[in-house]
């Protein structure tokens, strides 16, 4: 296999959907009448305004369409051109943003279909995370079960900011679902903007608005650890995605400090978070938000202290480095090998199942 | 190492306590159901006065949103920080094995034993009527 990282297993790749019209056989009589009738022709996040250089880097975006929107792209530059030997596809298409449930459900119905007939039938290196409307966890649960028997679709996807922090309970029958069937739950940077991205209201500028997405991981961190949902659910596995990770150690410093002293609030809690954390959540490579000099980041890797959360992902179309240095300079030569291949591997036991 | 008389038992009822300085060192002498724990008053953390903190249960739990409380008054609450130790073994919940506060030996000892010695009791007329607690230090 040719490629700079050969044989390694991509995280975080978009495919994007062109918009509704790609969806429309994909939704039933009703649905379909609905979206024509009212002239719904897309939908798309805030978080991904498509015009931002981030979100789609000039020599990969298409001459026409949406970054991401190009097959024939995908395989050359995504998966051929780094040997990629599978990539996990994360749509992102604002579903989890409205707020008429049923059409939600209807649309991350349709998703799941177009992904597995428009990109997985054609390309066989090609994984997906299950797209649900966790605005109705009844049905989110009800197309996991759906989807489970598709081994392609290994993971479930969530938003890092959505109606309500994700360790609250009434997410909890949707980890059941995922931990009965294997998947990991994937959160990945976004919001559904129901509450300003700030814990302080809406910001002015763009680039509060990015920066911020990893405040708001670590409020999905500190709710899902302290509500108990790994102790409920020892095998679930959380992986974040861009949302950067050298921001972890002071991050988990301060979730064990503050543990220590007001732990009894929370007696389920019976190890230190960190060690919840190191166990249960891993992180996808890029975004990485290095230190400004390369010798900096090992340190950085090594204060998170395991070698199994960082799992490799390029973010394509997404621009977050030049040419093909998905590995950021000062990346530990040491735990390549381990971040493109063995944690990936040990993160998604469906792709373990057709990989090895 | 000396055996020091620090208290009549009646001075420290169960749920009481006696802060004290033997030998040059604060401690805390705590009476929890009847028996007699001799701890350092300065918590390994960062050395506040542990033994001015509260003494609360001690919390566990089976599952999510499940509070199982026993052993009530037998953990001691750093006033500081929060730490929580056991007074039966001084050591911390978060850290147990590592984080330990220094624990000292304590008896009771009839007056008669204590008339005779060989004890430390300097700030002490000792009666023979009454019983003492000693503490190793
Ligand atoms: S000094 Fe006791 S908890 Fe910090």
């Amino acid at each position: 296999m040719k490629g700079v990282t050969p044989g390694g297993i991509d995280c975080d790749v978009h495919p994007a959907v062109p918009g509704m019209a790609a969806l429309l056989p994909y939704l039933d009589d009703y649905w379909r009448e609905q979206v024509v009738t009212r002239g719904i022709d897309g939908l798309g996040l805030a978080s991904f305004p498509p015009g931002i250089a981030a979100n789609g880097r000039a020599d990969w975006r298409p001459p026409k369409g949406l970054p991401g929107g190009d097959l024939e792209m995908l395989r050359a530059q995504a998966l051929g051109a780094f040997g990629t030997k599978a990539a996990i596809c994360n749509p992102l298409y604002g579903v989890q943003a409205l707020h008429n449930p049923h059409f939600a459900t209807a649309l991350a119905r349709a998703m799941n279909d177009w992904m597995a007939a428009e990109w997985l039938d054609r390309e066989p290196r090609l994984r997906a995370s299950i797209v649900i409307a966790p605005q109705d966890p009844e049905q989110a649960v009800a197309e996991i079960d759906r989807r489970a028997s598709d081994r392609r679709f290994v993971q479930v996807l969530l938003l890092a900011m959505g109606e309500t922090l994700l360790g609250k309970r009434v997410h909890w029958p949707i980890y059941a679902a995922a931990e009965r069937h294997g998947l990991p739950i994937g959160i990945h940077a976004g919001s559904t903007a129901h509450h300003a991205t700030t814990g302080n209201g809406w910001p002015s500028y763009y680039i509060e608005d990015y920066a911020a997405q990893a405040q708001a991981f670590q409020a999905q961190l500190l709710s899902l650890v302290h509500e108990g949902v790994f102790v409920k659910y020892p095998g679930l596995t959380v992986v974040l995605i861009e949302s950067g990770f050298t921001w972890l150690p002071g991050f988990m410093w301060r979730a064990n400090k503050t543990w220590r002293g007001v732990r009894a609030e929370v007696p389920w809690v019976d190890r230190p978070p960190a060690e919840l954390i190191r166990d249960h959540v891993r992180v996808t490579l890029q975004p990485t938000d290095a230190p400004p000099d390369a010798a900096s980041l090992e340190k950085v890797i090594d204060q998170i202290g395991s070698d199994r959360m960082l799992l490799f992902s390029t973010d394509y179309p997404h621009w977050h480095f030049e040419g093909m240095k998905a590995f950021p300079a000062g990346f530990p030569a040491g735990l390549k090998q381990r971040v493109l291949v063995d944690n990936p591997l040990a993160t998604y036991p469906r792709l373990k199942e057709t990989l090895q | 190492m000396a055996r020091h008389v620090v208290a009549t038992v009646t001075e420290i009822p169960p749920g009481a306590r006696k802060l004290l300085t033997v030998a040059g060192r604060e401690i805390g002498v705590f009476n929890i159901g009847g028996e007699y724990f001799a701890l350092l008053n300065r918590c390994p953390h960062q050395g506040g006065a542990l033994c001015k903190g509260p003494l609360v249960g001690l919390v566990t739990s089976r599952e999510p949103g499940r509070f199982d409380y026993s052993r009530r008054g037998e953990m001691l609450k750093c006033p500081w920080h929060g730490w929580e130790y056991d007074v039966r073994t001084g050591q911390s919940w978060c850290d147990p094995d590592d984080v330990k506060v220094r624990l000292y030996k304590v008896s009771v000892e009839p007056g008669e034993a204590v008339a005779r010695g060989p004890f430390v009791a300097e700030t002490f007329a000792v009666s023979v009527e009454q019983d003492y607690i000693v503490v190793e230090v």
